[in-house]
């Protein structure tokens, strides 16, 4: 009876003990830590992708606790609901509008840029890239493995069933930037996002002088500085024989679009005009 | 019979162009000069557009310390300086040339007889191969010059020289030892001053008889060289396997075989050497292999650097029918061409023909843990884990695992029962791995 008595003693004596130990202890070594933290997460989606550009979503939830604007911090999955929601929280103004979207800058599909060779093995553009130029003459364009369909989380870019391009929803891009980091011919770029999804963009890549690469794509930018004049916001510029657009210079007026004479400077969701149809139209027949 | 101890496989030869003699392919009417090399920086073109230049005059001044000088292979016109496809399948920055007669230069003694002394200093010796632009040519083109400079520190005690032609289909270095061995080691005695050894070993395997005997006779008028018989293996003639088989030591991982007391040359860089050096005549011509078991007529052809290699192709009697693939180099680590436009580099050692048959993947399945890969690999890795971390992009793993160790040689995915592309990821993750050393010591 005693061993047991000592034993229950002992116990409760220990018990107690280390109760006030911790006690003392969580008192003394208490860190005080901003309740708004866990209430910022929370509102974060919580999948910790790193597209933020912080190793988590707790991370970016002090982050955005301690910092004085939220001018350049978005949360890529979340969008500008969730920044908002954040602002809300933390009593910060949002500073992001409008999420940039990813844009895969090739037009080479299979009818404008004919294959030169068959490529047989690993399906992945990072090896084929390794290995050699691609199927085409063309050494730059994209290589349709679909290495940014398999980096994508959001399912928000496919190959295109007929061009084997592939295809940006931009409902759906949260502009993470995986894809570009996956495409090892550096093809897909983070642009503005303009009203109703607009979009004007040079959609090649390929350096080579134009002579040389149009034996191969009847689509590629043959850096004929056409743009370059017709451009009034001088939003455009040549390096390396490829015309660029800076997003946030173009005005969407079309203008480039328009003088652009292999048709590599594109224009998407602009409603349908009539002097477009008919550039068209005269290229088709050019008798008339 | 020596050969080296870990690792490697014996694929079938096919020496199928073996004995047949060396002859000269034809003068091209364009020829398309890289400037660029497989290693190391591009060099410099110095001429410009419509210059008349002769046959070994210099084009291109070498960029950098791995670099090398180019020199014209052909007399004529300067058409433009442009980028070209090279077997990579990338653009290189090339010279087009057209061709007109062939005027060499006065300097280029282009006598027959073998002029065995060489009153050349060290220094003088590894001035005339820089200048000629002296590249390995047994395919991974390094320069020459570098390789007989050893880092301070470090003292040669031998010269390996390789004559092993490891890969199957090729014979361009065997019908050259056949037919030039007396040039070969006089090169190879001109190599031993550079380094200043007095020991040089050539290592053969022994699916070469004849070549052997011819060696083995010819060396004893030479002080110092020692022909080497050595089992048929497949890589043999990676420089650590050679060294290992050869003098039984392991060249550390990550180290060069100066480490071991060992440099190791080619036999057609031997001879490139004692044209330099014996006869003032630069680097722009080697033998090439045009083979291929559909292939009517094999044949080695000495063929001028810059000629494209339809034009050779079609002097052997053009593209077979049943063809596959068209591979420069040796089925195990030549490169797919693209086209056949392209023209011959230093490092060009043949043209393969696969017939389709023979050149399809097969349908890949799982890895099912049997460890032949890891059996065969000569470095001692383990393609099927690298290959998993290369899919899996873990690249730091991939580091620690010695991906930069990898020799490329392909023994791995030639082994896999279950057909995996090994080799492909290994490569992925080798480039990626190098790449990410590169910027780690740019930023220190």
């Amino acid at each position: 009876m005693s061993i047991l008595i000592l034993s229950l003693a002992t116990l409760v004596t220990v018990g107690a003990i280390a109760a006030i130990i911790l006690f003392i202890a969580s008192k003394k070594f208490r860190v005080f830590e901003d309740p708004l933290i866990d209430r910022v997460e929370a509102a974060l989606p919580s999948v910790n992708c790193g597209g933020c550009g912080f190793p988590s979503c707790r991370a970016f939830a002090i982050e955005c606790v301690h910092t004085e604007s939220l001018k350049n911090l978005v949360c890529t999955v979340g969008g500008i609901a969730t920044m908002k929601e954040v602002a809300i929280i933390v009593g910060k103004d949002s500073g992001i509008l409008r999420l940039p979207v990813a844009v895969v800058r090739c037009g080479g599909g299979c009818e404008v840029r004919p294959l030169t060779n068959r490529y047989d093995g690993v399906n992945s553009c990072a090896i084929v890239h390794n290995l050699y130029g691609g199927e085409t003459g063309c050494t730059w364009g994209c290589l349709g493995y679909g290495d940014c369909v398999l980096s994508c989380k959001f399912d928000a870019i496919h190959i295109h069933p007929k061009t084997k391009l592939p295809e940006v929803d931009d409902d759906k891009c949260t502009s993470c930037n995986a894809c570009v980091k996956a495409c090892p011919k550096s093809i897909i770029e983070l642009r503005k996002r303009a009203i109703k999804s607009r979009k004007i963009y040079v959609n090649c890549v390929n350096k080579d002088p134009g002579d040389l690469i149009a034996e191969f794509c009847s689509v590629a930018c043959i850096s004929c500085k056409k743009c370059l004049e017709a451009c009034a916001f001088d939003a455009i510029t040549i390096s390396g024989n490829l015309a660029f657009i800076d997003s946030d210079k173009c005005t969407l007026c079309r203008q480039c679009v328009r003088v652009c004479p292999t048709n590599a400077i594109v224009e998407v969701n602009f409603p349908g005009r009539k002097n477009q149809q008919e550039t068209i139209e005269e290229v088709m027949n050019p008798a008339n | 019979m020596r050969t080296f101890k870990m690792g490697g496989i014996h694929p079938q030869e096919y020496k199928l162009s073996a004995g047949i003699k060396i002859q000269d392919a034809d003068l091209p009417r364009q020829a398309v000069i890289p400037l660029g090399h497989y290693l190391g920086i591009p060099s410099n073109a110095v001429i410009a557009k419509g210059d008349t230049i002769k046959v070994g005059q210099l084009i291109g001044q070498a960029g950098g310390h791995v670099s090398a000088n180019v020199h014209s292979s052909v007399s004529g016109i300067v058409n433009r300086i442009e980028g070209a496809f090279d077997a990579s399948g990338y653009k290189v920055p090339s010279v087009f040339i057209d061709v007109e007669g062939d005027e060499w230069l006065e300097s280029i003694d282009r006598t027959r007889e073998v002029k065995r002394e060489c009153t050349l200093t060290p220094a003088g010796i590894i001035k005339k191969i820089t200048e000629s632009g002296i590249v390995g040519l047994g395919g991974a083109t390094f320069p020459t010059h570098v390789k007989l400079t050893p880092p301070p520190g470090k003292k040669a005690e031998v010269l390996i020289v390789n004559g092993v032609e490891c890969e199957p289909y090729l014979t361009c270095d065997h019908q050259l030892m056949l037919e030039k061995g007396e040039e070969i080691l006089v090169g190879v005695t001109i190599l031993m001053k550079a380094i200043d050894v007095n020991r040089a070993v050539i290592g053969i395997e022994n699916n070469k008889k004849d070549a052997i005997a011819l060696m083995q006779r010819l060396a004893k008028t030479f002080e110092g060289i020692q022909v080497v018989p050595l089992q048929v293996q497949y890589p043999q003639g990676g420089e650590k396997q050679l060294v290992d088989a050869i003098l039984g030591r392991q060249v550390p991982s990550g180290a060069l075989p100066i480490e071991v007391g060992a440099v190791v040359q080619n036999v057609a860089t031997a001879f490139a050497v004692y044209e330099a050096v014996q006869k003032n005549k630069p680097l722009f011509e080697r033998v090439i292999t045009i083979t291929g078991k559909s292939m009517a007529h094999h044949g080695n052809y000495r063929a001028r650097i810059g000629t494209p290699l339809i034009s050779v192709v079609e002097q052997a009697g053009g593209i077979p029918e049943d063809t596959g693939k068209i591979v420069a180099g040796g089925p195990m680590m030549g490169r797919a061409l693209s086209n056949l436009d392209i023209a011959v580099a230093k490092g060009t050692s043949g043209v393969l023909f696969i017939p389709t048959v023979e050149s399809a993947r097969k349908q890949m399945q799982n890895c099912i843990r049997c460890t032949k890969c890891v059996v065969v690999c000569p470095m001692g890795l383990e393609p099927y884990l690298l290959m998993t971390q290369s899919e899996r992009s873990m690249w730091k793993e991939m580091e620690n695992e010695r991906i930069m160790d990898c020799i490329e040689c392909g023994c791995c995915s030639f082994t896999c029962p279950s057909n995996r592309p090994l080799l492909d990821y290994l490569r992925l993750g080798k480039t990626t791995v190098n790449k990410i050393i590169r910027n780690r010591h740019a930023r220190k």
